[in-house]
């Protein structure tokens, strides 16, 4: 298992060379934490008598999202929920972003294959680089989260925004459906990437797969449909099966010769 | 079948009908063959042929289709991990991280050969093949002949006691080419045994113990100076001040001499055994008047005996 290391750790000094990837490794969180503080921001100096928000200017199905919360809170607690939909994305594209230009990178160097030839298995190899792959999107999911949360606090928005903010639906979304949705990025991106000759061709075949969850975000904003614990849970156990049936093709996929003779 | 042990101990690559297909292409046709401990084996073969394929099956990173081989006593297929730790390999392109430097690049692979002394390892080789200077610098920034030069002490790193070298000098300038050339024939001398593929016909005749021609099966195998014999005989060449077609007369009469002719100023004979029959040549032709300047034994290029080879390949 120590070779998992070395090869996450070839993987970060050479990844973090690449302007690009660091970009993105960096911008996405920021914005992705920077836009909903700015919201709340302004939402919340806007909360007194003269422009709070009736419960009832709101649109219906906001009722069940937010419960006994006034207008006001439900707007806010509403702003939160969505982009939280949106912090989702960040363990999504970072590890794609990442796995992407690891595989891509790694055939236009020809490194495979001196490093097939090595007494490595492809375990470990496929191990190392997943791994290269996911941590640091998902680091940068929490850390943002984190930022975020306190974010929210110093903003001074309502008491009773504050409880929901802590909402276990939240935590389970970031701590457990966040790393979930890595390791499906990971994969599909790891797949595709080795069957093509441009890290960008990789990412925006993978971006694909980012859809189901900007069909979240607009499902919640058009009132479709409501990220309530129900549909956290289910997802989580939908990205579980879906986690389980790509890592068992991926091991039939990533069979040694194959890399070497098949990854053009 | 020869018992094992001893097998292992005489021979350090054993091919046993080692064949690979990809789909419909044979790469690969039924290939037996066995090199010796410490050999520097060449193996020759147009584009296509199957010499990277030959090494990749060897050195355990594709299967073979069927047949199988030993490599320093381990059997492709059953002893895979084992060869992959004794064995050391070039590949076709060098395959170095770019933005890693030269010494980043040999400890990574030092980890992945699990080797002891790592910075040890990596100061002896980049100092052997001139790179130690530069060793913090980013491979992306290294000529073609440094990269090489990397990539050949990354072969070594793990001393493996069997080396496959793929086109080592391709595309190298000569001095770089001769660098190279002189330090795989330093190497030998520690006893490795060393398989190598080159289209460099001269370098094959320096450096081979022995050359196998490949065009998916094998055409001929066996030391340089035993093919240039096997195909074209074995010529003397008498350089003459003045040349007369009656010298050529003079030598034609005697039995054992297979074909005589005149170019130049000089008289080419195809003989069998120039050993002891030149002395005779030599003062039959004084004799008849002739003004001997030199006599040497006419060098066929490696060249040539593989171009033949080929050429009574496609005839066939
Ligand atoms: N991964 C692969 N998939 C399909 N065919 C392959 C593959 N690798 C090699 N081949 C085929 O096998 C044959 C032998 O190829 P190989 O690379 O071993 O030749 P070579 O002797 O090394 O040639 P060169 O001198 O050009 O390097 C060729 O016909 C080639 O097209
Ligand atoms: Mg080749």
């Amino acid at each position: 298992m120590k070779k998992v290391w070395v090869i996450i750790r070839k993987e970060w000094s050479e990844v973090f060379k690449n302007r690009l990837v660091l970009g993105t490794v960096a911008f996405l969180p920021l914005l992705f934490t920077a836009i909903p503080l700015v919201t709340l921001y302004y939402t919340g100096t806007g909360n007194n008598a003269d422009s709070a928000i009736a419960a009832t200017d709101l649109p219906p199905q906001f009722a069940q999202l937010c419960g006994d919360l006034n207008g006001t809170e439900c707007m806010q607690y509403y702003i939160v929920s969505q982009f939280l939909i949106l912090f989702m994305l960040i363990p999504l594209i970072l590890p794609m972003t990442f796995a992407s230009y690891s595989i891509v990178g790694e055939k236009r160097t020809h490194t495979l294959e001196p490093l097939l030839a090595t007494p490595i298995t492809t375990f470990e190899l496929l191990a190392g680089k997943a791994l290269a792959a996911s941590i640091p999107g998902i680091l940068a999911t929490w850390l943002a989260f984190l930022v975020y949360e306190i974010g929210a606090r110093i903003l001074a928005i309502s008491p009773h925004v504050l409880a929901r903010l802590s909402d276990p639906l939240w935590l389970i979304a970031i701590f457990i459906s966040g790393p979930l949705l890595a390791i499906a990025a990971v994969s599909i991106a790891m797949m595709i990437s080795s069957r093509v000759n441009e890290p960008r061709v990789a990412e925006q075949i993978s971006a694909l797969f980012v859809l189901p969850l900007v069909g979240l975000f607009i499902g919640q904003s058009t009132g479709l449909l409501l990220v309530n614990q129900t549909l956290i849970i289910y997802m989580t156990i939908g990205l579980i099966v879906l986690d389980a049936g790509l890592l068992a093709f991926a091991t039939q996929f990533f069979q040694r010769e194959n890399i070497l003779t098949r990854w053009k | 079948m020869t018992d094992n042990t001893q097998v292992s101990s005489q021979y350090a690559i054993r091919l046993q009908d080692l064949t690979k297909s990809f789909g419909e292409t044979l790469a690969v046709d039924h290939l037996s063959v066995s090199i010796k401990r410490g050999e520097i084996f060449g193996l020759l073969g147009p584009n296509g042929a199957g010499k990277t394929t030959t090494i990749r099956m060897l050195s355990a990173l594709i299967a073979p289709t069927s047949g199988t081989a030993w490599i320093d006593g381990n059997q492709l297929g059953k002893q895979d991990q084992e060869i992959r730790r004794n064995v050391g390999i070039l590949t076709e392109s060098p395959g170095l991280y770019e933005s890693l430097s030269a010494e980043r690049n040999l400890a990574f692979f030092a980890q992945m050969y699990e080797i002891e002394n790592i910075s040890e390892s990596v100061e002896k080789y980049l100092r052997m093949l001139g790179l130690w200077d530069r060793r913090f610098e980013a491979v992306g920034t290294f000529s073609k002949g440094m990269r090489q030069k990397l990539a050949i002490a990354r072969a070594l790193l793990h001393e493996p006691n069997v080396l496959f070298l793929d086109e080592p000098t391709s595309n190298l300038d000569p001095e770089a080419a001769r660098l190279i050339r002189e330090f795989i024939a330093s190497i030998k001398h520690d006893g490795r045994t060393i398989m190598l593929c080159t289209h460099n016909l001269d370098e094959a005749d320096r450096l081979c113990d022995r050359v196998a021609v490949l065009k998916s099966h094998l055409l001929a195998l066996d030391t340089p100076t035993a093919l240039r014999r096997k195909l074209f005989g074995r010529s003397v060449v008498f350089h003459l001040h003045k040349t007369l077609p009656k010298y050529r007369e003079t030598v034609k009469k005697y039995q054992f001499v297979k074909s005589a002719e005149i170019v130049d100023n000089k008289l080419l004979v195809k003989l069998d055994k120039p050993e002891e029959q030149n002395p005779i040549l030599i003062r039959s032709l004084v004799q008849a008047g002739a003004e001997i300047q030199f006599v040497g034994e006419l060098r066929r290029r490696l060249e040539d005996v593989y171009l033949q080879l080929i050429d009574m390949e496609k005839s066939q």
